[in-house]
């Protein structure tokens, strides 16, 4: 009995706490995604790098914070300069959109073109990230590191594993659960959210009921400057800030959004957890996990890997393939939000 | 033959000059390391415009097409590890056989069983159990390979051949990756192909940046074999010298002390050699460039080439005139790729190693796609003389950005923090501009600086 309990804090601590804070990471990050491309209708590559100029921007207001000596305590000084980055990044989301896709909305170009643009722009954001804060890995994370230390743990329950938990990850869990509950509720209850609703299923219908595109628009901007700019600095603060990581993170995101029905939110939710969960579980080292489990004389020998980690990355665009060749839509019917 | 408009006689009078310019201000083995990238990138360019210009296939995936023919270059030139192929070998051979037998399993059960369910079933019971078998056999293998001598050795080696023919051997492995790619992505819509075609990429680089018995992954490889002679060679050989000696012979003649002017020669033939070795991959470089060049415009030409517009430009009626279009899709995205693995193959040939964690997105991928659309998509020459200029900005926008930040800056003590910060960050600066070149091409000539001929015929 008690190895069963072991082998279960094995697997919550190493598969499912990090899967889920990670899952929370990508998931807000897909949903950014999804809201551009249902109501834009384009795949936006500049949305790593609005995460990661979301992100910039909060770790610069910490620092200013740290040197004034205002902090929250036991939780991060990041979380008190959060909504200045948030603000930033939407004024930065509304003055791209302003000066960049406006027109090619206007002039109804194809999605290719678009999605070149969004490029040009991820280069341009990419740059103003380097010029103004390097490429150097940046800890910004302060306040009380764990909220239970694995030590502890195994003191207070006499087990042999220890479960270690992280306050970052606890934060992204209970911001992401908030967002998300906020995003859902805006989008089903209140007016602007149901414009947008229709938008999405058909803009010309939506401009013939009198929905105002442009409206529509800034709002979708708005909301995913605060998606982008939260998803971005919660990695950042799970992990570490590094520019460059955000251009790789692009990738999972989108096959999140895509996994889980580009276009549509529940589905780019559902889409980040199935990708980081895979991720990881695909590349995890489950012999501890067996030792518990099975009787001495059958114990696992090797690592009893799948994958070696180096092919983490891999792993998200498999799973990527394999969904768009058995159902091209993905796990829920997209383009609609 | 084809003629070249006014404008386009420009822009190939600008290349020209350009390099010229810079080998006067910044010396001739600077403008020829530039020249010799560019050509490469000019190569690349032309490969994803075939298949973006001539048919609208988009192809993301530059990035793992040249890494493919970077690992043909080391597969090709590096002299085979005998020890190696002792270790493992035969593991591989095994592991290898049964992989092929799964997969002709999977191909059978597709073609014989018809139920979709219990297809599925055996195939991945299939696929589960034989990749559990395989394994044995392979991480046994790989694993005695890398114990071979792991600080100079740990892989295969290649063929020991000279590396010339591995930009042949370049393009079909790329050809080989995207003839499977295509197979599995191309029915998609375009912007899920770009983002599949990414990805994919980025896998590709990270299996050759992981299996170490094959491409000594983030060891790198290192010292392969050039088709042009080294300077030290070229520094003792006779005929060099005198060449040389016979090109600045006015010059050599003025000094009158025979060990001053000896001294003069010696400078000169350690200078002439870097030249000498830089300009024969020019050449070579140059004769890839201009072959690839003539039978790109060759085939846009030919009925062929009318076919690929017609489905780019309408798909749905070309398909009612008969025409293949899953099929064209991936001829011509295995084309396209095949020119980029050549180019892949050069640019190793060039550097003369082979670095896997190297290949990134932005520098591989991004760079070559601003190249396709600001030289103009669906016409070689816009692709070669994007590949030109975009080469060239990214190189001269380092020189650049520090004049403009000296200019700009000149009131500031040179201590001043904001000067320092700006300088330190100037290698970033490479990025706005190709952001801000994106987006004007993109806003105000969308078809490129030399876009597309419309032909009446």
């Amino acid at each position: 009995m008690i190895d069963v309990l072991n082998s279960i804090i094995v697997l919550l601590n190493f598969i499912i706490i990090p899967g889920i804070s990670y899952g929370s990471q990508l998931a807000l990050g897909a949903l950014g995604v999804t809201f551009v491309y249902a109501i834009l209708r384009f795949a936006n590559f500049a949305h790593g790098e609005i995460m990661s100029f979301g992100a910039m921007i909060t770790i610069l207001f910490t620092w200013f914070f740290q040197s004034q000596n205002i902090g929250l305590g036991i939780l991060p000084t990041a979380l008190l300069a959060l909504p200045i980055g948030i603000i930033a990044t939407i004024i930065l989301c509304i003055i791209s959109d302003k000066f960049v896709f406006q027109y090619y909305r206007y002039q109804k170009s194809v999605p290719v073109v678009l999605a070149m643009v969004s490029i040009g722009v991820m280069f341009v954001i990419n740059a103003i990230i380097r010029i103004i804060i390097g490429t150097e890995t940046i800890k910004f994370s302060d306040g009380q590191k764990f909220i239970m230390k694995a030590k502890q743990f195994k003191v207070m329950t006499g087990l042999n594993e220890g479960l270690a938990l992280k306050s970052s990850q606890v934060i992204t869990i209970l911001i992401t659960i908030l967002l998300l509950a906020f995003t859902f509720w805006f989008l089903q209850k209140t007016k602007t959210g149901k414009s947008m609703r229709a938008f999405s299923d058909n803009e010309d219908l939506a401009l013939l009921s009198g929905i105002n595109p442009d409206r529509v628009v800034f709002t979708t901007w708005i909301i995913v400057g605060v998606l982008a700019c939260v998803a971005g600095t919660l990695y950042g603060l799970d992990k570490s800030y590094k520019p460059i990581i955000y251009l790789n993170l692009v990738l999972p995101i989108f096959a999140s959004a895509i996994v889980g029905g580009i276009g549509s939110p529940f589905g780019a939710v559902v889409g980040g957890y199935v990708i980081a969960f895979s991720e990881i579980m695909v590349t995890y080292a489950y012999k501890k996990f067996f030792v518990y489990l099975l009787p001495s004389s059958i114990e696992p020998t090797g690592l009893v890997q799948l994958l070696s980690t180096d092919y983490k990355f891999a792993v998200s665009f498999s799973i990527l393939v394999i969904v768009l060749l058995i159902r091209p839509s993905g796990i829920f019917k997209g383009r609609v939000l | 033959m084809m003629k070249f408009e006014r404008y386009e006689w420009l822009a190939i009078t600008i290349m020209i000059s350009l390099f010229i310019f810079v080998g006067f201000i910044q010396g001739w083995s600077v403008s020829l390391v530039i020249l010799n990238m560019c050509i490469i990138s000019a190569i690349m360019t032309m490969g994803v415009n075939i298949s973006w210009g001539y048919a609208g296939v988009i192809n993301f995936g530059v990035m793992g097409f040249l890494a493919m023919g970077g690992l043909a270059a080391v597969l090709v030139s590096y002299p085979p590890i005998a020890e190696s192929w002792q270790a493992g070998g035969r593991g591989l051979g095994i592991s290898f056989a049964l992989l092929v037998v799964m997969v002709i399993a999977v191909i059978y059960i597709n073609k014989k069983v018809i139920q979709k369910r219990n297809r599925y079933i055996l195939n991945s019971l299939i696929i589960f159990f034989g990749i559990l078998i395989i394994r044995q056999f392979y991480l046994n293998a790989t694993h005695n390979i890398e114990d071979v001598n792991p600080a100079i050795a740990g892989f295969l080696g290649g063929l020991g051949l000279p590396i010339i023919f591995s930009w042949i051997v370049g393009g079909l492995f790329a050809a080989g990756v995207a003839f499977v790619i295509g197979k599995v992505a191309l029915g998609l819509r375009s912007d899920y192909l770009a983002i599949v075609t990414l990805g994919i990429s980025e896998i590709v680089v990270s299996v050759l940046k992981h299996e170490e018995w094959l491409s000594r992954g983030v060891k790198n490889v290192i010292g392969l074999k050039r088709p042009v002679p080294y300077e030290i060679d070229l520094q003792n050989a006779e005929w060099f010298i005198n060449l040389v000696s016979y090109l600045n012979s006015s010059k050599l003649n003025n000094i009158i002390d025979v060990s001053d002017r000896q001294q003069v020669l010696n400078n000169l033939i350690i200078d002439g050699s870097g030249i000498f070795v830089k300009l024969s991959y020019a050449i070579l470089f140059l004769i890839v460039m201009l072959i690839i060049f003539y039978f790109a415009n060759k085939a846009q030409l030919s009925p062929w080439g009318r076919m690929m517009r017609a489905i780019r430009d309408n798909e749905t009626a070309a398909n009612a005139m008969g025409k293949d279009v899953v099929k064209q899709h991936l001829i011509i995205f295995v084309i396209g790729a095949a020119i980029v693995g050549v180019a892949g193959a050069m640019l190793v040939t060039l550097d003369g190693l082979f670095t896997p964690s190297g290949y990134r997105p932005l520098r591989f991928t991004f760079i070559i796609w601003i190249m396709v659309i600001v030289g103009g998509s669906g016409n070689n020459l816009g692709a070669i003389f994007g590949g030109f200029v975009i080469w060239f900005s990214w190189i001269e926008a380092a020189p650049l950005t520090t004049f403009i930040i000296n200019q700009l800056t000149i009131g500031l003590e040179p201590t001043n923090a904001l000067k320092l910060h700006l300088l330190d960050s100037v290698p970033y600066f490479r990025y706005l501009f190709m952001g801000l070149i994106l987006l004007l091409i993109l806003r105000y000539r969308p078809k490129g600086i030399i876009p597309e001929k419309v032909r009446h015929s």
